[in-house]
């Protein structure tokens, strides 16, 4: 029911031309929660310095970095402890600031069109918490996990349309679906401890819809399941701009690398 | 003070500057077309050479006729260094930088720009020259009279200073660069009428007729010229008086500010290695060699400055 | 409207001279017009030398226009004045309420008294503001209340402006002008000053700097550059207050805190007071192709590192589908009936309320829930057919944009024109400052008028003028 996880994560930007100034937000700091506990957590950077640190309008624990002047190559790593418990995905009263009606406006990447209509019209069940779960189970059946067939920019009409994507795209269109329902829905960014490896090369993404009577409860269309203990809940949002790892401003630095190892080991 | 409020201020004074750089040069102009009787039209491409803006005005596609040239530096917003266009510059500059400038000095930039607009806002027949050209030098003299009057001598002050020298320095130093020839000993034919003129346009086009008359008396000697506009401290558009002006500034700057930039240093080097000289080894050097290099060392010293004192980003 | 329609502050209802104006009348009466006339002269002059100049907005660089400015003072007992302020002060406290309540709790709504679609729905609201506490609790810095009036004792509320007011340089520039021009007029009234406004602007910024910022803060003014319309005014307002006049490029995010370029490097700043648009504020977090913010800036502002005046998202507060609740709001968090009335309004997103629009156009003013300076508006009574035609296609396709208010009869002040005084339509907004300890508001404000006859535009991008407003001392 609980678990140890050890996560240690490097996103390595590498510029061809230096960077003259450049910000960047990094939404990379879990919280620790009813359901998790979070220690030993740090966050270094090369080639920039952590500038500041705030709380957003998710309550996502935020950094702002300054890129260093001249910069070719920025290293962001972060690495800690955690200790998870199953919840069966529910994550509980919704406390945050921002009020649940915020949750209800479809975004740019959300905005729907034919095709989600078409998804959220098969959704079927009695309860609320019975009809997400079938909701789960048509984009499932709809949408086919494929790594690399998706572009990072598409919407969730996009991804409906095409009928395939990523873990990113599968909530997105969960949330769109869940908001044309007029379900309260996010966008959450974490990890996920893989039971045949360690090494990963990507953050994971679910999505989150309010119930009434349980509150927030996850909902991860790419592994048909509600979160578990093997899932670290990192940040949340409207949709994955707003609760992205990285996101940044620049000027100079300009043909981006990026490459990101993530580490998600359990202790022995 | 911001870095581009410095830039502002630097700015604002080199465009009043250079507003009265030209239309002293088309007073120039003038005044040898009505004094010589054969084609003027040379002349002119020598005017607008001196002005730096003849490539400009060539690419404009226009003949170079006397009237041409003469709208070509007033008026054209064409070109950016035309008298209407610097002192617009001048004064956009000036709204820029508006919270550092007294109530009097705004008030007179903003004068001469209402000014300029008015009697530049048609072409300029060669009767009414005098007259414009009168106004807008007592307006852009209000100017610098209100700066003198009213302004604290701050860094600020200093800025607006540096802003107006390195704009005359290169003045000076571009009409030197183009007329160098004319100075130099080995066409020295003494009495030609031809050299006297030319030897004339050059002193009139830093308003130094006069000033060279109580040093030297009535003969014009090309070596007098030379080390008149050049070397002398007394002479306010001489190469050595503006760069020591500006030396004054940047050492009031570096009190100020409690820093020793890199362009005090480059500033010191100009000084010492080029101006603090007699003109028989500037001679020595090649003239037209010695000017270029001066040219350039301004230019950059003009460059270091703007990173000195953080002007951009 | 005929005549007796109409209050003139000056003649009342009925060629009475009201007793404000006595000493004015006395005056006038003893002048030449043409002494005046050369006076209203010289006051041009004045103004496009220290060019006080507003620039029109799609027109070349170098239109910079004057808003004509009239003699006459538009002048307000002390009595009147005391009613309006307390009703002022009233509105800005709530406003200032609202504002706090709609970032965090949204009591309001949950009490039922606003519909959660009026902010659901509404793009003024700015999501990143959620659970911001600026500094001293202080989210409108700077408040310019449009009032109007249409009898003795009867003022309006036309319009809340909680983002960035503008027009206060006027206010302070037709007094100086007028002081210049007629010393003798100030001699005999006692008329309350308006020339401590930018030094108390300085301080209420400077009392609502972040905890950390010491006992004299850094304050700058944010200005999008010289060809920003009110350019003139963020740049006197700096001067005025001896600070920096700062735009986008000058700042940066420097060790956590947003800082200027200075020529001796970067200078942190306490308190901006920022003449930019929220859109354009951040392009780290807002429009990103803006090049007129400053990225990080509301990152900076979420960490506490900086006020910015005023608090971005205000313009929650005077978007014009709320100012119709406007009395709910006063009621709900001062516990207070109203002071200052609204003008009665339709919401034509409500089917009842369009059908009544759409039956009495001819009547009625439309407005554009987010429109102003005037634009994409309809005065009914005014309007050419075609135009009203316009108008009922546009309702009927998007009701919730527009709402439609009775055409008032504004109160008219004399200008001084060729046929000597002659009534014109005015209006009034005063200026208030909000600090934690006190709302300030300057006696008078700024009144606009239009001078073209029978005109309720006024406007000054429609050709409206100005005028010195006088609160007398009683």
């Amino acid at each position: 029911m609980t678990m140890q996880l050890t996560i240690d994560h490097t996103t390595t930007y590498r510029f061809e031309e230096p960077v003259h100034t450049g910000l960047q937000q990094l939404r990379l700091t879990p919280m620790t929660t009813h359901f998790q506990t979070v220690s030993n957590w740090v966050v270094y950077v090369d080639g920039g310095h952590l500038d500041l640190g705030f709380f957003d309008h998710h309550r996502n624990h935020v950094d702002l970095v300054t890129l260093d002047r001249e910069a070719t190559e920025v290293v962001i790593r972060c690495r800690g402890d955690i200790e998870t418990t199953d919840t069966n995905g529910v994550v509980g009263r919704h406390f945050d600031p921002a009020p649940l009606w915020l949750f209800r406006r479809q975004t740019d990447r959300t905005r729907i069109g034919p095709a989600i209509r078409r998804l959220a019209r098969q959704v079927e069940g009695e309860t609320e918490l019975a009809r997400m779960h079938n909701l789960m189970a048509v984009i499932a059946g709809a949408v086919e996990y494929n790594t690399g067939s998706s572009a990072p920019d598409w919407t969730a009409e996009d991804v409906a349309t095409e009928g395939h994507g990523v873990c990113q795209d599968h909530a997105h269109v969960f949330i769109a679906c869940a908001r044309e329902l007029n379900m309260p829905a996010r966008y959450v960014s974490g990890y996920l401890m893989m039971d045949d490896r360690e090494e990963q090369d990507a953050m994971h993404a679910w999505a989150e819809t309010h119930i009434e009577g349980l509150g927030w409860v996850g909902f991860d269309v790419s592994n048909a399941m509600c979160p578990d203990e093997r899932y670290v809940r990192v940040a949340t949002g409207l949709d994955y701009p707003d609760a992205a790892p990285v996101t940044g401003t620049r000027i100079g630095g300009s043909s981006e690398a990026l490459s990101v190892q993530i580490q998600v080991a359990q202790q022995q | 003070m911001l870095g581009k409020t410095a830039n502002g201020l630097y700015w604002m004074y080199r465009y009043l500057e250079r507003a009265e750089a030209t239309s002293r040069l088309v007073e120039t102009g003038q005044r040898i077309a009505l004094t010589r009787l054969g084609s003027s039209d040379a002349e002119w491409r020598s005017i607008l050479q001196t002005a730096g803006m003849l490539q400009s005005f060539e690419a404009s596609d226009e003949e170079v006729t006397k009237d041409a040239a003469i709208d070509w530096m007033l008026r054209s917003r064409a070109n950016p260094s035309s008298v209407l266009t610097s002192i617009e510059g001048a004064r956009q500059n000036a709204r820029l930088v508006r919270t550092a400038l007294t109530h009097e000095v705004w008030e007179a930039v903003n004068g001469c720009y209402m000014t300029a607009r008015e009697v530049l806002a048609r072409k300029v027949g060669e009767r009414d020259l005098p007259k414009v050209m009168g106004e807008i030098r007592q307006r852009t003299a209000l100017v610098r009279g209100a700066t003198h009057g009213t302004m604290m001598r701050n860094d600020i002050y200093n800025f607006a200073r540096i802003g107006t020298f390195l704009e005359r320095a290169d003045n000076t130093a571009r009409i030197l660069d183009v007329k160098y020839y004319v100075l130099l000993p080995t066409v020295m034919s003494v009495g030609s009428s031809i050299d006297n003129v030319q030897w004339e346009t050059i002193l009139r086009s830093v308003s130094a007729r006069g000033g060279f008359r109580m040093t030297y008396g009535n003969d014009y000697d090309p070596g007098d010229i030379a080390s008149f506009l050049i070397l002398d401290r007394r002479m306010p558009r001489s190469l050595a008086f503006c760069v020591g002006k500006i030396r004054d500034n940047l050492e009031h700057l570096c009190r100020t500010y409690g820093t020793t930039p890199e362009s005090l240093a480059r500033v010191s080097y100009i000084q010492d290695r080029y101006l603090t000289r007699d003109i028989d080894s500037v001679f020595d050097d090649g003239l037209h060699q010695y000017i270029q290099t001066v040219l350039s060392l301004i230019g950059g010293l003009g460059a270091q400055i703007e990173i000195d004192y953080r002007f951009y980003e | 409207m005929k005549d007796e329609d109409i209050f003139d502050e000056m003649w009342g209802r009925h060629e009475t001279l009201r007793q404000p104006y006595n000493l004015f009348k006395h005056w006038f009466d003893g002048e030449e017009p043409a002494r005046l006339r050369a006076k209203q002269r010289e006051a041009e002059e004045l103004f496009r030398l220290t060019g006080i100049t507003f620039n029109v907005y799609g027109r070349a660089e170098a239109e910079e226009r004057l808003i004509p400015f009239d003699i006459v003072p538009r002048i307000i007992s002390g009595l009147e004045w005391q009613r309006l302020s307390r009703g002022i002060e009233q509105r800005v406290r709530a406003i200032n309420a609202f504002l706090h309540d709609i970032y965090h709790g949204q009591e309001i709504i949950k009490s039922g008294r606003l519909p959660e679609r009026m902010i659901a729905d509404n793009d003024a609201f700015l999501p990143h503001m959620i659970g911001v506490n600026p500094p001293g609790g202080v989210y409108t810095h700077i408040v310019g209340i449009d009032l109007v009036r249409t009898d003795d004792n009867q003022f309006y509320v036309l319009e809340d402006n909680a983002r960035t007011p503008s027009g206060v340089s006027y206010m302070l520039e037709n007094r100086e002008t007028m002081l210049q021009m007629f010393p003798e007029l100030f001699a005999s009234n006692r008329v309350k000053r308006v020339e401590t406004y930018p030094s108390d602007l300085r301080s209420s910024l400077s009392a609502c700097a972040p905890p950390g910022a010491g006992s004299s803060p850094t304050v700058a003014v944010l200005t999008p550059g010289i060809y920003n319309s009110a350019y003139f005014e963020h740049a006197f307002l700096a001067d005025q207050m001896g600070v920096e006049l700062v735009e986008g490029h000058d700042l940066s995010v420097v060790d956590g805190r947003v800082a200027m370029r200075t020529t001796q490097g970067y200078q942190p700043i306490d308190v901006l007071y920022r003449r930019v648009d929220d859109d354009f504020l951040d392009p780290l977090n807002f429009n990103p192709d803006s090049a007129l913010g400053v990225p990080g800036i509301m990152d900076v502002y979420r960490a506490g590192g900086i006020t910015i005046a005023n608090a971005p998202g205000t313009g929650i507060a005077d978007d014009k589908a709320i100012y119709s609740y406007m009395p709910e709001i006063v009621e709900f968090y001062t516990g207070e009936r109203p002071l200052l009335e609204n003008v009665p309004t339709w919401r034509c997103s409500e089917p009842d309320a369009l059908a009544y629009v759409l039956d009495n156009l001819e009547e009625l003013v439309v407005k554009e829930v987010h429109g102003s300076g005037g634009y994409g508006m309809l005065i009914g009574p005014t309007a050419t057919r075609k135009d009203i035609a316009e108008f009922r296609k546009k309702l009927r396709a998007r009701p919730a944009n527009y709402i439609a208010q009775p055409t008032l009869a504004l109160s008219t002040v004399p200008v001084f024109s060729r046929a000597g005084l002659s009534p014109r339509h005015v209006d009034l907004r005063p200026f208030v400052l909000v600090s934690p300890q006190k709302v300030n508001i300057t006696p008078g404000g700024l009144t606009r008028v239009a001078l073209k006859k029978g005109s309720l535009v006024v406007n000054s991008s429609q050709g409206g003028g100005t005028k010195d407003t006088w609160v007398l001392e009683d």
